[in-house]
């Protein structure tokens, strides 16, 4: 604050005063109060998250069977991985296709629900968030799946497509290699409607209600402009948000298969990278090898977080 | 230009908020388009509800028909009677597994809450060296998977010996990276002259967090403390807890229902109440997100 003044005072004085500021000591120590509320939530953060990532990374270079002491391997896990392991192979792109097609559609899912839902009030406006947020708050809701995709002619979809005449006997939807994706891309969209959801619904609340009314009088004619040119831009910070949760969501795809497909599943037809990362890690417990996997993951998705943020930039241009 | 639209606002404004007034950029075939296609989703979202309501309503034959039935026929509440009594037999008094459940979820949500918004509001209005390394951080923390790195996340735990207490719980869920990063993008938004009036009148970073700042993004923590009770809700804390009067209730409940067979009544209604809680709370802080808005008209 003091030194927006110095401009006016004899030049010397404030050059010498203005240099001081420049030093990073200065600096730190005007800013006092932000490190002193940062404090509580970093300290925490650094023994909670950043060590056991930081750990985990150095276990990713070691063979560790979580009895022994970690034994020091360099590369041999992540050559492992990219050369020998064909599994991970088809996981990685299981994983990819899942992402890719998931992704997005949720991310779009989210918006287009909650714009839909602000456009109620009170508690109905909660109670239709409630049915659409249903999925995410019921645990392991995609167990009524199971119901839906049973493999005999009591289940669900057999039922209708045997009633409608398409099928003329029961498919085991989730023992069949072909469908298996498929079916979990079905299911991972019912679920999509997350965090994301809910933080968009919250961002839309906080849109300037002002701002709607300059945009009707500067010509925007319909919702869809509406949308494009004011909403959207108004909850940028929301937008990515969405995003980056859109993204460790759909990388990180794993109950879902296990649940309906199995782990492992027919011919590693569901698998997904954290299916293989389960495998290891709880199962095998090869946890550096495991821990490979996980960096790897790590990887792709801050490189898709990048992509994403780019993109997401221009929106409303 | 700009007098015309200031000689306008006023009385647009009072049209705009007219209950019986037609919204503005609404046409009645998007309107149709939009709820049909609302009411067709819905059914299939609404779908884990129904049945969850249903189950714990179906005696216990109707649970076991094959082929299974959606809608319960003879509803009865005979499950949640058999609940009780198993409740009133569990070794610990069940009281203390809700005292626990309080602590933990609440602990949990209330610490994460406060301690991510103190640091998010540093990190969204003020510039300081170390600002975009520390908020780079939380973002990608969020993408390493969260199985691998429980292990090491155990071995500090104990090596702190916060193991078999409360604070094995509580205090990584409060270092959640989420939480901050929701924070900081709403708080990111609101105009910096809210701030600076503030501060001009003397009031110093701690009163301007806690009479500005949070008030005017109550929307998004809020919905902070919907996730956040979600995920201590569903935690068993099997992992960290050993004494049995630590436990949560999230851990005897699941505990009665693993029963078997013949519990299966017991279970269905320990399936309810474990979705019922985290819905009331969701309908509650839904209520009151939206609320917020309308009443503060805090925006310049």
């Amino acid at each position: 604050m003091n030194g927006t003044n110095t401009e006016n005072t004899v030049s010397q004085e404030a050059l010498d005063i203005a240099k001081k500021q420049a030093t990073l000591s200065y600096r730190i120590k005007r800013n006092k109060a932000c490190y002193m509320m940062l404090a509580p939530y970093f300290i925490l953060f650094f023994f909670f998250t950043v060590l056991p990532v930081v750990m985990s990374v150095a276990f990713s270079f070691t063979y560790y069977n979580m009895l022994e002491m970690p034994e020091f391997i360099g590369w041999k896990n992540y050559i492992k991985l990219f050369l020998e392991d064909d599994i991970f192979l088809t996981s990685l792109k299981n994983t990819l296709i899942l992402a890719v097609i998931t992704g997005p559609i949720s991310y779009f899912l989210c918006l287009l629900f909650a714009w839909i839902i602000n456009e109620f009030k009170g508690w109905l406006r909660a109670f239709l968030t409630l049915i659409f947020y249903a999925p995410s708050i019921c645990g392991n809701a995609y167990v009524v799946w199971n119901l839906i995709l049973s493999g005999d002619r009591y289940g669900y979809l057999n039922g209708l497509l045997m009633k409608l005449g398409i099928l003329d006997e029961a498919i085991i939807w989730m023992k069949t290699e072909k469908y298996v994706l498929p079916m979990l891309i079905v299911v991972q969209l019912w679920l999509s409607l997350g965090t994301g959801f809910l933080s968009f619904i919250a961002g839309l609340q906080t849109v300037d209600k002002s701002l709607y009314e300059a945009a009707a009088l500067d010509g925007v004619k319909n919702r869809w402009q509406e949308l494009w040119y004011v909403t959207l831009p108004a909850m940028k910070p929301q937008l990515m948000f969405g995003a980056v949760m859109q993204i460790t969501q759909s990388f990180a795809i794993a109950d879902v298969s296990i649940q309906l497909a199995g782990n492992p599943s027919v011919n590693y037809a569901g698998a997904t990278v954290v299916t293989h990362l389960l495998d290891y890690g709880t199962v095998r417990f090869e946890m550096g090898y495991a821990s490979a996997i996980a960096t790897v993951l790590f990887l792709l998705m801050v490189g898709s977080n990048m992509l994403v943020q780019k993109l997401l930039r221009r929106v409303g241009e | 230009m700009k007098k015309e639209k200031d000689y306008l606002k006023p009385y647009k404004k009072r049209r705009f908020f007219k209950p019986k007034e037609k919204k503005l950029n609404r046409s009645m075939a998007g309107n149709t388009l939009l709820f049909v296609l609302m009411a067709i989703c819905g059914v299939a979202m609404v779908l884990p509800l129904v049945m969850v309501i249903n189950n714990c309503l179906k005696p216990l034959d109707e649970l076991y028909q094959f082929p299974p039935k959606i809608f319960v026929r003879n509803p009865t509440l005979e499950n949640f009677s058999d609940l009780f009594t198993l409740m009133n037999d569990s070794w610990v008094p069940f009281s203390r597994y809700i005292l626990n459940t309080i602590i933990i979820t609440g602990g949990g949500m209330v610490g994460h809450v406060i301690i991510a918004s103190l640091a998010a509001y540093p990190l969204a209005k003020h510039n300081f060296p170390g600002k975009n390394i520390l908020f780079q951080m939380v973002v990608l923390s969020m993408m390493f998977s969260w199985t691998v790195t429980q292990t090491p996340q155990y071995m500090i735990i104990s090596w702190l010996h916060i193991n078999n207490s409360y604070w094995a719980l509580v205090l990584p869920a409060c270092a959640f990276g989420m939480g901050l990063y929701l924070m900081k993008q709403f708080m990111e938004q609101l105009p910096d002259s809210l701030m600076e009036s503030a501060r001009l009148d003397g009031g110093s970073e701690w009163t301007i967090f806690w009479k500005i700042v949070m008030p005017n993004v109550k929307p998004a923590w809020l919905t902070l403390a919907i996730f956040q009770f979600q995920q201590m809700w569903g935690n068993t804390g099997s992992t960290f807890l050993r004494d049995e009067d630590l436990k949560p209730l999230q851990y005897a409940l699941q505990q009665i229902s693993a029963g078997g067979t013949a519990r299966a009544g017991a279970a269905a209604a320990v399936t309810f109440i474990i979705a019922a809680v985290p819905i009331t709370f969701f309908l509650i802080c839904q209520k009151n997100v939206l609320e917020t808005m309308t009443s503060s008209g805090m925006k310049d």
